[in-house]
Parts: C-alpha cells; sequence; structure tokens
C-alpha cells in the first residue's frame, strides 16, 4: 500500500468536492441553522426528561448533555463524509458507473468512502466540540494524558463502527439496488444514541449493543469523559471496531464478486 | 381516480421499502421505552397505559402523514422532468399528491403488522377506539397530512429560485419532530413552550390526531377548526408561489 499515493489523491478528492459544494453558499448556511436548530431541539427534550427528575438511567443532565455533545460531533461526521459519500454508492451502481470506479488504479473501497466532502457538517462538528468543552467545564472533568488519550482511543473507535455500519449497509446495494430506506432505518437508529443507555428497559439495551452496538458509539466514550469507564469496557470497544472494521471490508470485497455491470 | 390506480400498482412494486419505511418510523416506541422505563409520566399525570397508547397513535399518524413531495419535485425539476407535466392540463402537484396516497394505502398493512407486535409486548394498551372517534381521527390525520402537504409544496415550489429546497426542508423538519408531538406529547412541555405552540401549525400534525385516536383528553372542535384554517391559510400562499415560480421557470438544459 502506497500511503503517500493515497495522501495525494486524497488531497484532490478534498479540493474537487470543496470547490463543487461552496457553489452552493446559502445551502451552507442553511444547513448550519439546521444543525443549531437540532440541538437545540434535542436539548429541550431533554430538558423535557429531567423536567421533574433528577437523574436518568443514573445520568444527571449536566452528564447527559456529554452524550448530546458527542453524538453531535459523530453526526457532523457522518454528514461530512459518509453521508455524502455512500448515498452516491447508491448512485453508482443504479446507474452502471461502479465499473469506472473498480477500473482506477485505486483501492475502490478508498474511492468510494472518500471521494466527497460536505463542508457544512464541519460546521456541525465546531458545534459538537463547543458544548463538549462547555460539558468539561460544567462537570470539572481534570484533563490529564490518561484520560486524553482514553477519549482518543474510543471516540476514534465510535467513528470506525459508524463508518462500518454506514459502509456495511450501502454495500447492500450491490444485491438490492435501492436502499435509501435501509439508510433511514440506520438514522433513525443511530438517533438513540442521543440518549444514555441505561435509561432504557434491558431487552432494548440487550438490542442496542449486541446488534446494533450504538451503545458503543456514544454511551462509552461520554463514561470515560465521566472517568465511570472501565478498562474491560475500553477494550471491547476497540475489540468491536477492528472486528466492524474487518467485517465490513471483506463483506465489501464478497459482494463485489455478485456485481454484474448495468447492462450486462 | 386513474392516477390513483396507477400509482397504487406503481407502489406495489417497492413493497420491501415502504416496509424498511415504516420501521424507520418507530422512534416513538423508543421513546416510549424511555418515559416509561424512568415512570418520567408520573410527573404529566398520564398513565403508563395512556401514554404508550399515545405513542401508538402518533406512530400510526406519522404513518400515514408524512410527505416528501420536496424531495421528488427537487429531483424532477433538476433533471428536466417538470417541463412534460407542466404542459399537461394538470396541475403536477396533483400526481404527487395521488403518489402519497397510493404510497399511504401500501404502508397501511405494514403499519398493522407493526401495531400487532406492540400489542404482543404491551397487552393492556390494547383499546378500541368508537366508531365516531375512529373517523373523526382519520378526519384529522387527513386533515395533518393535507397541511404538511401544502408546507412541503410550497418549499418545493422554492424551487424555481434556488434548486436546492431539500435543505430548506430539512431546515423546516426539525421543529416538526421536536413540537409536533412525535417524541415527547405536548402536555408534558414546559409552560413557556405550550403558551405559544398552540398558536402554530406543529401540534396538529402529530399530537392532535394522536391524542384523538388514543382517547386522551383534547379538545376536539378546536383542534379540528385550527387545522382546518391553518389549510385555508396555505393554500393560498401556495397558488400565489406556484403561479409565480411557473413564470419564473425556466426548463433545465435550455
Amino acid at each position: 500500500m502506497n500511503l503517500r499515493k493515497y495522501l495525494k489523491v486524497y488531497k484532490k478528492f478534498l479540493h474537487t468536492s470543496l470547490a463543487s459544494e461552496l457553489e452552493y453558499k446559502t445551502n451552507i448556511l442553511v444547513d448550519l441553522i439546521t444543525a443549531i436548530l437540532s440541538l437545540i431541539g434535542s436539548i429541550f427534550l431533554l430538558s423535557i426528561f429531567f423536567q421533574n427528575s433528577g437523574y436518568i438511567g443514573g445520568w444527571k443532565f449536566e452528564q447527559a448533555l456529554i452524550i448530546q455533545a458527542i453524538y453531535t460531533i459523530l453526526n457532523g461526521i457522518t454528514n461530512t463524509w459518509f453521508n455524502p459519500n455512500l448515498t452516491e454508492i447508491v448512485k453508482h451502481i443504479r446507474e452502471g458507473t461502479l465499473d469506472f470506479v473498480l477500473l482506477k488504479p485505486i483501492d475502490s473501497q478508498f474511492f468510494i468512502s472518500l471521494k466527497k466532502i460536505n463542508p457544512s457538517g464541519f460546521l456541525e462538528i465546531l458545534l459538537g466540540f463547543f458544548l463538549l468543552f462547555y460539558c468539561i467545564r460544567i462537570n470539572q472533568i481534570i484533563l490529564n494524558l490518561s484520560f486524553l488519550t482514553q477519549s482518543f482511543i474510543t471516540m476514534s473507535c465510535s467513528i470506525c463502527i459508524l463508518y462500518s455500519l454506514w459502509f456495511f449497509i450501502s454495500t447492500t446495494t450491490i444485491w438490492f439496488v435501492k436502499t435509501w430506506n435501509a439508510i433511514e432505518v440506520l438514522r433513525s437508529f443511530l438517533y438513540i444514541g442521543r440518549f444514555p443507555l441505561n435509561s432504557f428497559s434491558f431487552s432494548l439495551r440487550i438490542f442496542f449493543s449486541v446488534f446494533i452496538p450504538i451503545a458503543f458509539i456514544t454511551t462509552i466514550p461520554s463514561e470515560v469523559f465521566l472517568g465511570l469507564s472501565q478498562l474491560w469496557k475500553i477494550l471491547l470497544e476497540v475489540f468491536v471496531a477492528t472486528l466492524f472494521l474487518i467485517t465490513s471490508r471483506k463483506f465489501w470485497l464478497f459482494a463485489l464478486r455478485f456485481y454484474s455491470s448495468a447492462s450486462s | 381516480m386513474t392516477l390513483l390506480k396507477v400509482q397504487y400498482s406503481n407502489m406495489l412494486e417497492y413493497r420491501v421499502e415502504i416496509a424498511l419505511w415504516a420501521i424507520s418510523g418507530i422512534i416513538p416506541f423508543f421513546m416510549l421505552n424511555i418515559w416509561t422505563n424512568n415512570n418520567l409520566n408520573e410527573s404529566i399525570n398520564i398513565s403508563d397505559i395512556m401514554l404508550s397508547r399515545y405513542f401508538l397513535c402518533a406512530f400510526f399518524v406519522r404513518q400515514f402523514s408524512v410527505v416528501w413531495v420536496v424531495f421528488s419535485f427537487e429531483e424532477d425539476s433538476l433533471m428536466g422532468k417538470v417541463s412534460p407535466y407542466l404542459i399537461q392540463p394538470l396541475n403536477p402537484f396533483f400526481r404527487y399528491f395521488a403518489q402519497h396516497l397510493a404510497e399511504q394505502i401500501t404502508r397501511f398493512p405494514f403499519a398493522l403488522i407493526i401495531a400487532f407486535f406492540f400489542f404482543i409486548f404491551n397487552p393492556e394498551s390494547v383499546w378500541i377506539p368508537n366508531l365516531g372517534i375512529l373517523i373523526l381521527s382519520i378526519i384529522s390525520t387527513f386533515l395533518s397530512f393535507l397541511i404538511q402537504f401544502l408546507i412541503q409544496s410550497i418549499v418545493a415550489c422554492l424551487c424555481f429560485w434556488t434548486e436546492k429546497a431539500s435543505s430548506i426542508e430539512r431546515l423546516l423538519f426539525i421543529p416538526t419532530l421536536f413540537l409536533s408531538g412525535l417524541l415527547a406529547p405536548v402536555v408534558s412541555f414546559p409552560r413557556y413552550v405550550k403558551s405559544w405552540i398552540y398558536l402554530t401549525p406543529f401540534p396538529y400534525l402529530i399530537d392532535f390526531p394522536a391524542n384523538l385516536l388514543s382517547g386522551n383528553e383534547t379538545n376536539i372542535s378546536g383542534g379540528l377548526s385550527m387545522q382546518i384554517i391553518w389549510i385555508f391559510l396555505l393554500f393560498p400562499l401556495f397558488k400565489k408561489i406556484w403561479s409565480e415560480g411557473i413564470k419564473k421557470y425556466t426548463a433545465m438544459g435550455s
């Protein structure tokens, strides 16, 4: 694998897609307002839950805000990279342009997952970080090296799991052609990531940690921020993330064997 | 009517997708889980059973009032498909309207299946609304659908000016999501929100029909008249913006 070549190609990707997205400047503004409103809305919802009780699933309001912050960051990452690219797969397959991608002397998964970028997601990521810093202040979290490494590891694992989930569903397009709706299902499940896992009933908790590991995506990083997380949970998340990455890669290569280009 | 028939057979081809759509609407059930699992409902004086009925009805109302006109229209107008529709002596929005109705008919069995599973897990919340209430709530669901359809059509007409109207729709969707009662019943909102929210169209989209159907307390005549008032406000606006937009329209590639 030639890392330098891939970096160079990625720079070009960034350049072209930024240039094309900046054509729609008002769009970016509207997207920013959407992100802000959606954050306000979910904090509003959270405040309704906490209206008459101090704890939900053992989390205080200030602590639950951390989950919101992490969710916002991850959602921003999804909107910047995963969503624009992986919905593109559907288009590639429907219009038969996947052939051109496969013919390029570059890894197809790399090309497909990083080709496009949606700059309005950056603002959402920034918004999430603001909220996160605010949470660090009001929860009086002490920043030290082990905390920073732990949070960095868990956050990157969450990103990997999230990416694999998206990529996994988009890959199924090769068989089903239209998977917009499967993506909608994933989105609605991911919505659960806004709330602490403990606030759900036992059966749902199992479902969201075994079948769709949404629990890992936001709850464990938030626990790290609060210093509640045990070592085995972090190790488990690393394990799950690698497992997901490898499976999604294998699944892509497996699916490609079934790809028969359009009109053939 | 023929339009409806054609669209219905069109929709039948995409049964799997519509089933997935139905599944993606189950967020209200997760919310219900949070509410009951943390005993939050005690504070707003709604029993567990009534709350679970409320969220089931919210799910139903949502299923039959989902609108995606903007996305179809944006795609069609970017692809230049609107031009042939404009030549026909029929407002293209009738076509989309028929499409939505057909989709709802296809969706009905899947929604019933999900409701069936819901009752298996929550057997104590089974109830049968009486016929009058049922009819009234079907009407109010339809009115809610009409309101959303009109709002989205107005946004869709903005396509004539901006080409990418779907981001405006996503912006509008946020208040709809949080204020319509899909995630939490409007009764539970803090007082400073409740004071003005009943003047906006949002609570009449999901909260009102869902309360009506589930037998929770609600002001029936007030709600229905508010829905009708909003339709009467939105319809002329849509007509105006449509006729303005047509003048503005330049076919793609010309």
